[in-house]
């Protein structure tokens, strides 16, 4: 068996004598959706900090493409293709919308040449395409702090995007969004991950969008990993919807 | 660095810096409590503070020259120095307290060269002191001298500062201001008029400066100009011991006192503003240095 | 397109006649410039990047002493040179330009070296930290040169005399800061347009962001301290010339006056705009020109309570200002017209 894209074995994260993370190990397979569900604190966010290059870990090892990046920094971490979308959504606000995009070109091979460049036209063109992609073509040239909060996820979205990465980490990409909108949220998702090839790694909360999105969910609570498996399966699981009604 | 030599072969030399430096110490750390009230509680730096110091001292020594003893001077500060607060928060800070750090760096940094500037044209560029006419202690044989009114001010510095403590624990008031300084929203809900206890920690840190000026000008000198030393002292005190952490206020007050004194003598006198501001510079640079194996930032 | 060329060219013919017009003001004229260029570079830190920096007078410093010690070495002793402040005898044409230029490139790129060490310490720090860290800068600076006596110590150093086979010293100086100023805005208009202007704008917005997006956020940031203390430091030599005597805190390391001016103007005329810190700096310097001697002696007064005044309520600036009145004339607009088939991911 080839090794997972992302590998994440034995993480544990301490904050000041609360175990955040305690022996977490998760894998994502490249090219899969996987989930990452459990109750409130139950250390989803931690997890994906640490990932990314947030905080270090006190414990374990973090493999991302056969690379060991637990003790890489946050933006060389973005650089090797893993980008991380935030919970309260991430955007500049005082840019237009393309401008928000065209930044977000993959920084990996960045030259002092390449530094005092022109953004090319392909550049512009594949920015506009992406906003298209998540219906902001119209109000491309809006400053995206003027955007409404369901529109700015969509353009953190685009953003991602973008950026080109091997893999995305999505934290609860459909909180704070119309309902009516979810539905074409989760398509795009989709799309992302079937044509543009990218591997999804998602925390959410809605159970419906999760269990339709995802191959393989994995379940944390009190920050230890309780469950993982296909949804059917984690859905039925006792323990999870324990951790859910607060049995625990 | 002939002098070090000095310190090296007449040990008693150290004692008598180590000395100075403390009481001297005790009126910094007293500048910083006042910073961190104004920090912990309105998110604000106050950049004016060494010139509410200034002002202060200007109060003292305009008591002192109208005939009063200058010791009359430190309540008559703290009391005009607290006025001069609150005009000020009214004025001014009330309206950028809740915006960026941007907004509210820049103003009060025109506050201090506003008062920089008043202060220059009422009160002249010229250097002034007040005479407290108390007389010199002698230890060690003689071989270490004392002013006795640097010990007076090391005294009222400490009192005042276990005053406040005593406030900010026991009223009704400094309990507010605590709870504001832990979540502004939470107390806002529970009933605690924030923009009163804004007002009151702006005017009551102008305050604590003003009586620390009081001190500063009995037992040193002041000019329209020099505030800003006091400013950076008080925030390295600050950044050194951290929000909140009255006992590290102190110890770091002290100790930079006492380290000012040494480098005053070991690299000459016209390096002793030098090495304050350097040593800004440098300590920042150590601590983001160490925040940065944490990932983390000075923010 | 056209529109703008044509007021690029209003501007330029203006300033190349201006000294023409006006040859009682040349000097006054010159400082224009100069403070043109301080809002300028300036605002690369403050309005592009979101760094307030209150101790970019380090850099003008740092140039005016690197150009008044190159001028000096060149061509003269520097005890006799201390002795008689400069009165040594004059030097020709060629030899002073020669200096003069010797001089200013050095300044820059001391400067830049200067930036890109600090640079590489000082901005890890953000916010408050930053700024104060920046203004601990300017003065320690100030307070170390006048302690230092090879450059003249508290006493300050002259610089060499302009010799009259040059013409006029404030016409020579006007269009020397009227060349590097010009200079300056079109290489910062060229960056600004590129990668690396939305880099240090994205920086300014989020920069917890843009390094989560992989933005080489410490080296665009140092490059960005780079290129503000090149200028900076370049105009330094000059003025050093201008005024002909390098007070260390009063005329090189003034943070009092010239650092502030520079935050000032840049925020008066719209911080984070191209044009506003020129905007700004023109009408801050023709305003403390015309009645600045009005206020007999309360100007610095005056210069505080302006501040406070700008900051408080007029924080977005002139051209902040007209951007939020009509953002449709800076290109914020909502484009509803459909997209060109071919497009779509």
């Amino acid at each position: 068996m080839t090794e997972s894209l992302l590998t994440a074995d034995g993480v544990t994260k301490v904050f000041g004598g609360v175990v955040a993370n305690d022996n977490v190990t998760v894998a994502v397979p490249a090219g899969a959706i996987v989930g990452l569900i459990g109750p409130n604190g139950s250390g989803k966010t931690t997890l994906f900090n640490s990932i990314v290059g947030h905080h270090p870990i006190d414990a374990g090892s973090i493999r991302f493409a056969g690379r060991e990046i637990s003790r890489l920094r946050v933006a060389e971490i973005a650089r090797l293709g893993m980008v991380r979308t935030f919970q309260q959504t991430r955007i500049y606000g005082k840019m237009t919308c393309v401008q928000n995009m065209q930044i977000s070109v993959p920084h990996a091979r960045e030259g002092l040449r390449t530094m005092f460049s022109r953004f090319p036209a392909e550049v512009t063109e594949k920015a506009e395409g992406l906003l298209e992609f998540v219906g902001l073509y119209a109000k491309r040239h809006l400053l995206a702090g003027d955007l409404s909060f369901g529109q700015q996820k969509l353009l953190e979205f685009a953003m991602a995007l973008m950026n080109e990465p091997r893999l995305l980490l999505l934290d609860e990409p459909t909180a704070g969004i119309n309902p009516t909108l979810i539905n074409g949220l989760m398509d795009r998702l989709k799309r992302a991950n079937a044509e543009l090839g990218v591997t999804l790694f998602v925390i959410e909360h809605n159970m419906r969008v999760i269990m339709n999105l995802a191959q393989h969910v994995y379940c944390l609570a009190h920050g230890q990993l309780l469950a993982e498996g296909p949804p059917d399966e984690i859905r039925g699981d006792q323990r999870v919807i324990d951790a859910y009604l607060g049995a625990h | 660095m002939d002098n070090l030599q000095i310190l090296v072969a007449a040990p008693v030399f150290s004692v008598q810096l180590l000395i100075d430096g403390i009481l001297v110490g005790a009126v910094f750390a007293l500048a910083a409590y006042g910073m961190a009230l104004v920090w912990g509680v309105m998110n604000i730096i106050n950049i004016a503070q060494g010139e509410f110091v200034i002002l202060g001292g200007y109060v003292t020594w305009a008591v002192a020259q109208a005939g009063f003893h200058p010791f009359l001077g430190v309540p008559v500060s703290f009391i005009a120095l607290f006025a001069v607060g609150w005009i000020l928060y009214r004025a001014v800070v009330a309206r950028v307290v809740d915006r960026d750090l941007f907004i509210s760096i820049l103003a009060t940094f025109g506050i201090s060269i506003l008062m920089q500037q008043v202060m220059n044209q009422v009160f002249t560029a010229d250097v002034q002191t007040a005479q407290s006419g108390l007389g010199t202690l002698f230890l060690f044989e003689g071989q270490v001298t004392v002013a006795q009114i640097k010990i007076v001010a090391f005294v009222f510095a400490l009192a005042l500062g276990g005053a406040l403590v005593v406030f900010m624990r026991r009223s009704r008031l400094g309990k507010a201001i605590r709870a504001t300084a832990q979540n502004a929203r939470a107390a806002r809900i529970l009933g605690v008029d924030t923009g009163r206890v804004y007002a009151i920690t702006y005017s009551l840190n102008a305050a604590i400066c003003g009586a620390a000026g009081a001190l500063v000008v009995m037992i040193w000198v002041i000019q329209p100009f020099i505030g800003l030393a006091y400013t950076v002292r008080s925030f390295m005190i600050v950044v050194v011991a951290g929000l909140g952490n009255l006992a590290g206020v102190v110890a770091a007050g002290l100790g930079l006192g006492a380290a000012e004194n040494f480098a005053g003598f070991i690299l000459g006198a016209e390096f002793q503003t030098a090495f304050i501001f350097s040593l800004l510079v440098v300590i920042l640079l150590g601590r983001n240095l160490r925040l940065r194996r944490q990932r983390r930032v000075l923010r | 397109m056209s529109r703008t060329a044509a007021l690029y060219g209003a501007v330029g013919v203006a300033a190349l006649l201006a000294p023409l017009v006006f040859p009682a003001f040349q000097t006054q004229l010159a400082f224009l410039w100069v403070m043109v260029l301080f809002a300028l570079t300036w605002d690369v830190m403050g309005g592009q990047m979101g760094y307030n920096s209150f101790g970019n007078v380090f850099y003008l410093g740092l140039g005016m002493y690197v150009t008044a010690v190159v001028q000096r070495d060149l061509y003269f002793d520097v005890e006799e040179y201390a002795h008689v402040a400069g009165a040594v005898g004059t030097l020709s044409a060629g030899e002073y330009l020669t200096g003069l230029a010797l001089g200013l490139a050095l300044a820059g790129v001391a400067a830049v070296l200067a930036a890109a060490v600090l640079g590489s310490g000082i901005l890890g720090l953000r916010g408050h930290y930053f700024a104060i860290c920046t203004l601990g800068l300017g003065i320690a600076a100030g307070e170390i040169a006048g302690g230092i006596d090879y450059i003249g110590a508290g006493s300050g150093l002259v610089t060499p005399v302009f010799p009259d086979a040059l013409g006029r010293r404030g016409m020579f100086f006007y269009y020397l800061f009227f060349a590097l100023a010009v200079a300056t805005f079109f290489t910062l208009r060229w960056l600004y347009a590129g990668r690396f202007g939305l880099a240090i704008n994205a920086i300014r917005d989020d920069e917890d962001k843009a390094e989560a997006m992989g933005i080489h956020t410490t080296r665009y940031k140092t490059v960005a301290w780079c290129v503000s203390a090149f200028f900076l430091g370049i105009a330094g030599g000059g003025v050093g010339n201008l005024v002909g005597f390098i007070d260390p805190t009063d005329v090189a390391f003034a943070g009092a006056t010239f650092g502030v001016w520079m935050v000032l103007m840049a925020i008066l005329g719209g911080k984070g705009t191209l044009w506003g810190p020129v905007i700004g700096a023109v009408i801050f310097h023709v305003t403390q020109e015309l009645f600045w001697t009005y206020l007999f002696g309360w100007q610095r007064v005056a210069l505080g309570a302006l501040i406070i005044v700008i900051v408080v309520f007029f924080p977005q600036g002139i051209l902040g200002w007209v951007r939020q009145r009509w953002p449709e004339r800076f290109g914020h607009r909502v484009d509803e017209e459909a997209r060109a088939p071919g497009g779509g991911a």
